[in-house]
C-alpha cells in the first residue's frame, strides 16, 4: 500500500499541512493528543475535505482540488475502527458484523463472515444485542465489522484507547492476525509507543497539524528513552513455562529466564524497562537478581545524554539504559562482553 | 355523558384530522430536523425561525395568513381553484391548520433525538459503505425513533386540541368541519348546554390520557429495543 498526501486543511485556529509519500502494510501515526492524528485519517478516510491538495491511495486518486475530484467516503474502501467501539446500538453483534459485508459489490467479498467470526471468536455473541458486550467484546465486534466490509485499507483510529490495559494487550493480537490472515493493510493510530512497537513497522510522527519525520518503532523508542517515564521498554514474547523454585522459567532463544509472574498456559507478552538491567563488566559474585546472562554490546546510541546499550544475549536482543558516566567508567564500546542482571520482579506481564 | 350525532361526527373528525395533520408532517418534519442537525446551511438560521414562528405567532394570525394564502384570491388558492380544488372550508384545511401549528413541536422532538446520535456512528456507516441516504434510512432514522414517536404523540394531541386557526380556515360547520373544540366552544354560548359541552371535555380528557399513555408505552419499548 503507498500514500501519498499532499494536503492543507484549516479547521479554526488549527490547521494542517501535510506533505507525505509513505508505502508499507502496517503504518503507525503517533502523536500527542490534539496533534492533528485523527484529522490526517478523516482526510484519508473522506470523512473531512482538504482545503486543497491530493490524497492518493495506491494509484487511485481519493481527493484532488486541482481536478476537482473527492470521492465518497463509501467509495474509497477505507472501513475505520474507532476509539469507541461505535457499535450500531439498534442492531444486534450478527447484523452490525455484516452491515459492510452487505454493502460490499459481490467482486470485492474476499473475506468471508464465517472464518473471521471464528477467528475473533464471537460465534457465541451473535444474537446478542450490542449493549450487553463487555469493552473488549464490543471492540472485536468493530475490528470484525470493518473488516468484513472488505476494504482495501484498514483505518484503526486509537482503537485501544478506551480499553484498560489487560484488554489492550488480549485485542492486539487479533489486530495483527486479522489483517495479517486477510491481508488487509493498515493504518495505526495512536499516541502509546508500546502499541506502536507491537502493531507498526513504520510510523508518521505528527505534531501540531504537521508530519514532522517517517521512522521506525524501534528508532522512535530509542528517541524517545530519555524521556520516556520508564526508559526503552523491551517486548518479549515468551512461551513454554516450566517450574523453577517457585518461579516460572521461559525459555528465551538458548537464553532461560526467571519470571515471578508468569503463567503455565499459553503465549505471554512480557516488558522490561531497560533500566531494570544492570551491566556488570565482570561476572558478579552472589547477586539477589535472578537472571543473570552473558552478552555482547552490538551498538550504542544516545538519547538525551543517555545510553542506550543493545546487547545481544546468545542472539536474543535486549536494550539497557545507562547513564554516559558509567558509559566512559567500564569502558564499554560496541563487541564489549558484559554481564546483564535482571530482576525476576522486573518482568511486567501485559498479556 | 349525552353525546349527540353531530358530537360523534365531531370526534371522528377530529380524530381524522389529527391523525392525518400527523401524518402528513412526518416526513417534512424529519427532513427539517435532519437539515438543521446534520446539514451545514447558510441559511440555517431563516430556517429555524421559520420553523418555530408557529410557535410564537398566535393560531389565530397564522390561521389568517392560510386564508390569504387558500383563499379564493390567495396565491396558492388562485391556482388549486384552477385545478378545482378548493380546501378553505372544508376538513383538508383544518388538517393543514393543525399541520403548520403542531410543526415545530415535531421538529424539535426528532431534532431532540437526532441530536444524541454520536456523530462517529454515521461515520462508522459512511466508511462501511453506505451513502448518506443508506445511513438516512438504516441508522439515522431508527435512532430516531424515540423522538419520531415523541413528536408525532404531542403532535397528535396538539392538533386534537387546535382551535385558533382551524375556526378560520376551516370555519365551524357541524358535521362538517366541526371539531371537538369547535362543538365545546360552540356549547359554551348556550348556557343550557353545559352537560353536553362537559361530555365533549370528557372525551377530550380521555383521548389526551390515552395518546399520553400510548406515547409512553412505545418509548419504554423502544428504550428496550436499542439497550437489550
Amino acid at each position: 500500500m503507498r500514500i501519498r498526501i499532499k494536503a492543507e486543511k484549516k479547521m479554526g485556529a488549527f490547521s494542517m499541512a501535510l506533505n507525505t509519500d509513505i508505502s508499507g502494510d502496517r503504518i503507525g501515526i503517533f502523536g500527542d493528543s490534539g496533534s492533528g492524528k485523527s484529522t490526517i485519517a478523516n482526510l484519508v478516510s473522506g470523512l473531512l475535505q482538504p482545503d486543497n491538495g491530493e490524497i492518493f491511495l495506491d494509484d487511485e486518486c481519493l481527493f484532488s482540488s486541482r481536478q476537482g475530484i473527492n470521492l465518497a467516503p463509501e467509495q474509497r474502501r477505507i472501513a475505520i475502527v474507532f476509539q469507541q467501539a461505535m457499535l450500531f446500538p439498534h442492531l444486534s453483534v450478527k447484523s452490525n458484523l455484516l452491515y459492510g459485508y452487505k454493502r460490499c459489490r459481490a467482486e470485492h467479498r474476499r473475506i468471508k463472515p464465517d472464518a473471521l467470526i471464528d477467528l475473533l471468536k464471537l460465534r457465541s455473541l451473535l444474537e446478542r444485542g450490542v449493549n450487553r458486550l463487555s469493552g473488549g467484546e464490543k471492540q472485536r465486534v468493530a475490528l470484525g465489522r470493518a473488516v468484513l466490509a472488505n476494504p482495501r485499507l484498514l483505518l484503526m483510529d486509537e482503537p485501544l484507547s478506551a480499553l484498560d490495559d489487560s484488554l489492550r494487550f488480549q485485542i492486539i493480537p487479533y489486530l495483527r492476525s486479522v489483517s495479517e490472515e486477510f491481508n488487509i493493510p493498515y493504518l495505526f493510530i495512536s499516541h502509546s509507543l508500546i502499541e506502536m512497537q507491537l502493531m507498526t513497522d513504520q510510523i508518521l510522527v505528527v505534531n501540531n497539524g504537521e508530519i514532522l519525520e517517517e521512522t521506525t518503532p524501534e528508532q522512535l523508542a530509542r528517541n524517545k528513552m530519555a524521556q520516556s517515564q520508564h526508559g526503552y521498554m523491551n517486548l518479549l514474547r515468551l512461551s513454554n513455562s516450566f517450574d523453577r523454585n517457585s518461579l516460572f522459567c521461559y525459555p528465551w532463544g538458548k537464553n532461560h529466564l526467571l519470571i515471578s509472574n508468569g503463567t503455565r498456559q499459553g503465549v505471554s507478552l512480557f516488558e522490561l524497562s531497560s533500566r531494570d538491567i544492570i551491566l556488570f563488566k565482570t561476572h558478579p559474585e552472589a547477586i539477589s537478581a535472578r537472571n543473570l546472562l552473558e552478552c555482547t554490546v552490538t551498538e550504542m546510541f544516545d538519547s538525551e545524554g543517555r545510553v542506550g546499550v543493545v546487547l545481544s544475549a546468545q542472539g536474543e536482543k535486549l536494550v539497557a539504559e545507562i547513564v554516559r558516566d558509567a558509559a566512559d567508567e567500564l569502558t564499554i564500546t560496541p563487541g564489549s562482553t558484559l554481564f546483564a542482571a535482571i530482576k525476576a520482579s522486573s518482568f511486567r506481564k501485559l498479556s | 355523558m349525552l353525546l349527540t350525532p353531530e358530537d360523534i361526527t365531531a370526534i371522528w373528525l377530529s380524530l381524522k384530522v389529527a391523525l392525518t395533520a400527523t401524518l402528513l408532517s412526518l416526513p417534512f418534519g424529519f427532513a427539517a430536523a435532519w437539515l438543521l442537525v446534520f446539514k451545514t446551511l447558510r441559511g440555517k438560521v431563516v430556517l429555524e425561525v421559520l420553523v418555530n414562528l408557529p410557535l410564537t405567532l398566535p393560531p389565530v394570525v397564522i390561521g389568517y395568513f392560510l386564508l390569504l394564502l387558500l383563499g379564493k384570491n390567495g396565491w396558492l388558492g388562485k391556482v388549486l381553484a384552477e385545478t378545482g380544488i378548493q380546501l378553505i372550508f372544508t376538513w383538508k384545511a383544518a388538517v393543514i391548520a393543525s399541520a403548520v401549528v403542531g410543526f415545530p413541536l415535531l421538529v424539535r422532538s426528532i431534532r431532540l433525538g437526532m441530536e444524541s446520535i454520536d456523530r462517529q456512528l454515521i461515520d462508522a456507516s459512511r466508511s462501511l459503505g453506505a451513502s448518506w441516504y443508506d445511513s438516512l434510512l438504516t441508522i439515522i432514522l431508527p435512532l430516531s425513533r424515540r423522538g419520531i414517536f415523541s413528536g408525532a404523540s404531542l403532535m397528535f394531541a396538539r392538533s386534537l386540541g387546535e382551535f385558533g386557526a382551524t375556526i378560520i380556515v376551516a370555519g365551524n360547520m357541524p358535521g362538517r368541519t366541526q371539531t371537538i373544540p369547535l362543538a365545546i366552544y360552540d356549547y359554551t354560548s348556550s348556557p343550557s348546554s353545559t352537560t353536553m359541552a362537559l361530555s365533549l371535555c370528557l372525551v377530550s380528557v380521555v383521548i389526551s390520557v390515552a395518546v399520553l399513555l400510548l406515547h409512553e408505552m412505545l418509548d419504554k419499548q423502544l428504550d428496550r429495543s436499542t439497550t437489550s
